[in-house]
């Protein structure tokens, strides 16, 4: 594993501290503790459980100290690419800074040991904190309501298109099982649509990228549910018939469902209610700034129509009586997706960022998010084609086609070769409507510096694929590992350590 | 050259016949096109199968794909070799790769099968 | 502006490079019928100093488990948080990382998943586990779908102690998907009756059949027993992860899916979120398990190294055709949890479940004495179980809390279940005082 670093002008490529790590489970030796519990300090107990209940053997774990346990983690630690090592530029997923304020106020105990059980008297502070969260979310959105149950953008989406199902059931309309869905979606929309049981119909995207309006009027019918869009869609581009393809699904008598993934690029500039949506999911994750966790936790609440509102699972904050609960809305159906209210933590996390930045500082937000991302698409220019490049907000698409073409090189090597340089690869082969598609999207918390630097790497990775290709496929060169065997690890799945602990 | 002891489909696999039992496996451009085969999902022994339909699946690391009957009859045996190695797939298509035997429903469907030849120049040889 | 960088002399220059006048004409891609030029109706951004006080105001609003002695359970505990767990949890190398899949600048969140994975799989004795679902009623209602789409049969059997909660998320998800939901009774004794499950299964129709152990009323069932039951449906198992230091793992009584909720391992309660769903199963079943998996294989340079392996199953390649919609797992909870289990280690383990049963017996006993109280249901418990109080039990729990106690939860209408049925649940934190104290209490307010 390399330490050392080569330079070539301004770019260098980074090296990793640390070294690879043994699993827990081949660490560990008998007799060894780290937690103890407070003793039982009352009288005897006769706790024997009957035989026919009890586990045969044991469970076999490794027992470790607890300094051997903080060093085993904090080793792993450093084999991590993170947000504070460098920048993310991944297309759709806003990879911007966690602030650490949110992390302080979620931990309070005063929020963080409330029992999910206990009376809304009990949580008083937290519920007008979440009250004021469904309130902003609105404000942000110019819907009527809101729903901080969904644990995850994809848990929105399911929320949302069950919200527009039992719309159409309560109208009598069980014919209206078609959700409309633009070729160059994420793959979590149909999924989502079929998981309610409904069914996705594709509908082809212009040569611009943008939904074909022909092909829209074309697919909507009796038997059309609604329409899922990402708008800004998954290239980066404002869907400005957006208006006209409202009226027609409205007028065909579906809902409007917006993806809320791109949401950072149009914070104070536009809002989905006023676009003709009548439901969007937010994902917290990326546009409210609430971090990554290396996959989760997440949250992906939906706000709504008037219209729609009485469809919304139940309980939801709301002021009665002078004091803050969680009411059950006379609702003529409420699906259930959570075992309790959300994501809370997660939902703390987001209203801190949002009392934080203010409206003022939201629309900055948005406002820094386009500049930046259309600052590296211009430095491009001369690097690699970004085919859709025509009003770009917050993250654009470019395409290693050309470099496939007279290099060989695609996009999964450029990608690689980028981790060399402490750069996060972007997004690739996302939307499927690009080929060899990198898909890139700063956010706004990268400075100018970060973005050269980036662009600098491409740059050069250019000029690698043209002289040294092979230096490309190989790649990466200085992460602590390189590319991995997956065939392998399809073919031959190894899901867990299996052998005895302790051994050591 | 493409080898011309079977007939090909436009869908990439190859079918040999012997008696009223027909041999079906994909090529050696969809193997390549492919990538690495990890898994493969194919009929159960004793079922219908019909031509045109999809009636199993070659999975690898990044996609899914359908295999599609290039004939219809009664699925008599699939290949276990390639099930518990899908490497086959990749290695020898043509021979050990062999996915599954049917026995043919009728031989007309046969016509509509390309020849080598037609296969070659469906690949723009 | 708080969290960004860019100074007026950044922007102009950015600006001079693109070839625009002002950051206002980078938004012309907006057309105008729907652009919103005003501003925005939120209060004006504030310092981290100020949204610190008004944020700390509001958490003291609260009376969480810090405040009160808390016998509060249903699925969600007040357990022990060692301090290491903040400490690994809150390092940025693991909150701020992205999903793995760029797996050689990944290798610490990959690892710890495939630690977990190990963890689950070993409590629950299952072949392989995945890498965590938003919570156990989720994890339940997938392992619910698994079944079903294995055995290919539309029906599914759930005893009517399953935790309301998670019964009303799978009723939610499977309607969407034609699947009929069957409940078999419970017997007086507050286990699920074998008999009547026996009967349900006898027509061969039954995709999955769901065992909770220890049930909604806290009872120990005869797992094994059901397991056989359930004619050749899924066997899904919905398990307590803290109670599998003592109980039979669902590996042990052949079940097929393993499922439950991990927040008792390291997390705190948040009023409900983020919580942590395990999901294992057998091995025969791993090209069914929805969400992300972590395997080991090798690096070009023969390295041993972590990966996210089955992907074809999930959504960014199926689509449609997903095993399920899920994109993200509970990553950094199931780091918390992996760092729980590892400090706690066989022997902690054992420790822990001892050390809840022990007290679980105490507040039996203490209980049990009290005019007019009983306890309904005479079989063995892990850590909670039902009192039948004589008057309605919410006024219990009422005047309970008006003396520091969270007493419990009322269980009226569940599964035959009476308004002076009260769900009282300890963990290992409660003290003999503790539950002295719930007995003091409770003995005043049968006088009162």
């Amino acid at each position: 594993m390399e330490h050392g670093h080569e330079t070539t002008g301004d770019v260098t490529t980074v090296s990793w501290g640390g070294g690879l790590v043994e699993s827990l489970f081949a660490t560990g030796r008998p007799g060894r503790r780290a937690l103890r519990l407070p003793p039982w300090d009352g009288a005897p107990v006769d706790a024997a459980l009957p035989p026919a209940a009890r586990r045969a053997a044991p469970c076999d774990l490794p027992s470790l100290s607890e300094p051997e346990v903080m060093r085993h983690f904090t080793r792993l630690s450093t084999l991590n690419h993170n947000i504070e090592r460098g920048m993310y530029p991944l297309g759709s997923c806003t990879m911007k800074y966690n602030p650490r304020l949110n992390e302080e106020i979620a931990a309070l105990p005063g929020f963080a040991s409330l029992h999910p059980e206990q009376d809304d008297a009990d949580a008083q502070g937290l519920l007008e904190a979440l009250g004021m969260l469904q309130d902003f979310l609105c404000r942000l959105t110019s819907f009527a309501a809101c729903s901080l149950h969904p644990a995850a953008g994809a848990h929105g989406e399911f929320l949302g298109m069950q919200v527009i199902r039992a719309f159409h059931l309560e109208r009598g309309d069980r014919d209206r099982v078609e959700i409309l869905i633009p070729d160059s979606a994420h793959g979590t929309n149909p999924a989502s649509v079929t998981m309610v049981g409904m069914k996705p119909v594709t509908i082809a995207s212009r040569a611009d990228g943008r939904v074909d309006l022909a092909a829209l009027r074309g697919a909507v019918g009796p038997r059309t549910a609604g329409i899922m869009i990402t708008n800004p869609n998954t290239l980066g581009l404002f869907e400005t018939d957006i208006a006209e393809i409202a009226r027609v699904v409205h007028a065909a008598g579906g809902r409007l469902y917006m993806d809320g993934a791109n949401f950072n690029a149009i914070l104070g500039k536009a809002r989905p209610a006023d676009m003709g949506f009548d439901v969007v999911h937010i994902n917290l994750h990326k546009t409210f700034s609430t971090p990554h966790g290396g996959g989760g936790p997440g949250a992906g609440p939906i706000c709504v129509t008037a219209e729609l509102a009485p469809f919304l699972p139940g309980p939801l904050v709301a002021r009665r009586g002078g004091a803050w609960r969680l009411a059950a809305p006379e609702a003529v159906c409420t699906p259930s997706v959570h075992s309790y209210y959300g994501n809370v933590g997660i939902c703390l996390r987001a209203l801190t960022y949002i009392l934080v930045n203010g409206g003022n500082g939201l629309r900055r937000v948005s406002e820094l998010a386009v500049l930046n991302a259309n600052y590296v698409r211009v430095c491009l220019r001369d690097v690699i084609p970004v085919p859709h490049g025509e009003g770009t907000l917050h993250e654009f698409v470019a395409s290693a086609t050309e470099w496939k073409e007279k290099y060989g090189i695609r996009a999964l090597d450029v990608a690689k070769r980028l981790l060399d340089f402490g750069v996060h690869a972007p997004t690739v082969y996302f939307p499927l409507i690009v080929d060899e598609a990198l898909m890139v999207e700063p956010t706004e918390s990268e400075p100018k510096e970060s973005l050269d630097a980036f662009v600098a790497a491409l740059r050069r990775i250019l000029h690698e694929a043209q002289t040294d290709p092979d230096l490309l496929h190989a790649a990466p060169h200085t992460t602590p590992v390189s590319r991995l065997d997956e065939a392998r690890a399809a073919r031959q799945p190894d899901l867990a350590w299996l052998g005895p602990c302790n051994c050591g | 050259m493409v080898a011309d002891d079977r007939k090909y489909t436009k869908s990439h696999e190859w079918v040999m016949v012997e008696g009223d039992v027909a041999t079906v496996g994909v090529t050696e451009y969809a193997a390549s096109e492919l990538g690495d085969v990890v898994f493969l999902d194919l009929p159960e022994p004793g079922s219908e199968i019909n031509l045109g339909e999809p009636v199993g699946t070659i999975e690898t690391v990044k996609a899914v794909e359908d295999l599609y009957s290039p004939v219809s009859g009664e699925v008599l045996e699939v290949n276990q070799a390639v099930i518990d190695s899908p490497e086959i797939v990749n290695n020898d298509p043509l021979e050990a790769g062999w996915l599954m035997k049917v026995r043919l429903a009728g031989r007309s469907e046969l016509d509509d099968l390309l020849s080598a030849a037609e296969y070659e120049t469906l690949l723009g040889g | 502006m708080p969290y960004t960088p860019h100074t007026a002399a950044d922007v102009a220059a950015m600006l001079e490079r693109i070839g625009v006048a002002s950051v206002d004409e980078l938004f012309d891609a907006i057309p105008a019928d729907v652009r919103f030029g005003g501003d925005l109706d939120l209060p004006p951004g504030r310092t981290e100093e100020e949204v610190r006080r008004v944020m700390k105001r509001l958490a003291a609003a609260n009376h969480g488990q810090e405040d009160l002695v808390s016998f509060l359970g249903g699925g969600v505990y007040d357990s022990i948080i060692p301090a290491a767990i903040g400490a690994i949890s809150s390092r940025s190398e693991f909150m701020t990382a992205y999903t793995p899949y760029q797996a050689e600048v990944s290798q610490g969140t990959l690892q710890v998943i495939y630690e977990w994975q190990t963890y689950v799989c070993r409590l629950t004795g299952m072949a392989v586990g995945n890498a965590s679902m938003y919570d156990g009623a989720t994890a339940l209602t997938e392992a619910v779908r698994m079944g079903v789409a294995w055995r290919r049969k539309p029906r599914v059997v759930v005893p009517a102690t399953l935790n309301p909660r998670y019964r009303r998320v799978m009723a939610t998800t499977l309607a969407g998907e034609d699947v009929a939901i069957v409940e078999v009774p419970r017997r007086g004794d507050g286990l699920t009756d074998v008999d009547a499950l026996r009967r349900l299964t006898a027509a061969g129709d039954v995709g999955a059949v769901v065992i909770q152990n220890p049930n909604h009323l806290g009872l120990i069932e005869p797992a094994a027993e059901l397991a056989a039951a359930a004619g050749g449906a899924c066997v899904v198992a919905c398990v307590n992860p803290v109670s599998l230091s003592l109980l039979k793992a669902p590996g042990e009584y052949g079940a097929h899916v393993a499922v439950g909720e991990a927040q008792p391992l390291g997390i705190p309660c948040s009023f409900g979120g983020p919580l942590l769903g395990f999901l294992a199963c057998a091995d025969e079943l791993k090209r069914l398990l929805p969400g992300r998996v972590v395997g080991r294989t090798v690096d070009h340079d023969g390295r041993s190294a972590y990966v996210l392996t089955l992907q074809t199953r999930e959504q960014h390649i199926r689509r449609e055709k997903a095993t399920s919609n899920i994109c993200s797992n509970q990553g950094l909870m199931a780091l918390r949890a992996t760092v729980y289990l590892a400090l706690l280690g066989a022997a902690g383990l054992q420790e822990l479940g001892e050390a809840n049963r022990v007290r679980a017996v105490a507040l039996q006993a203490a209980v049990r004495g009290a005019p007019g109280v009983t306890l309904p249901f005479p079989g063995a418990v892990f850590n909670e179980f039902v009192v039948r109080l004589p008057k309605p039990a919410r006024d219990f729990r009422a005047f309970a809390r008006e003396r520091g106690v969270l007493a419990g939860i009322p269980l009226d209408g569940f599964a035959g279940c009476g308004e002076g049925d009260l769900l009282v649940a300890v963990t290992e934190k409660r003290t003999a005082a503790d539950i002295e104290l719930y007995a003091r209490t409770l003995r005043a307010w049968l006088a009162a």
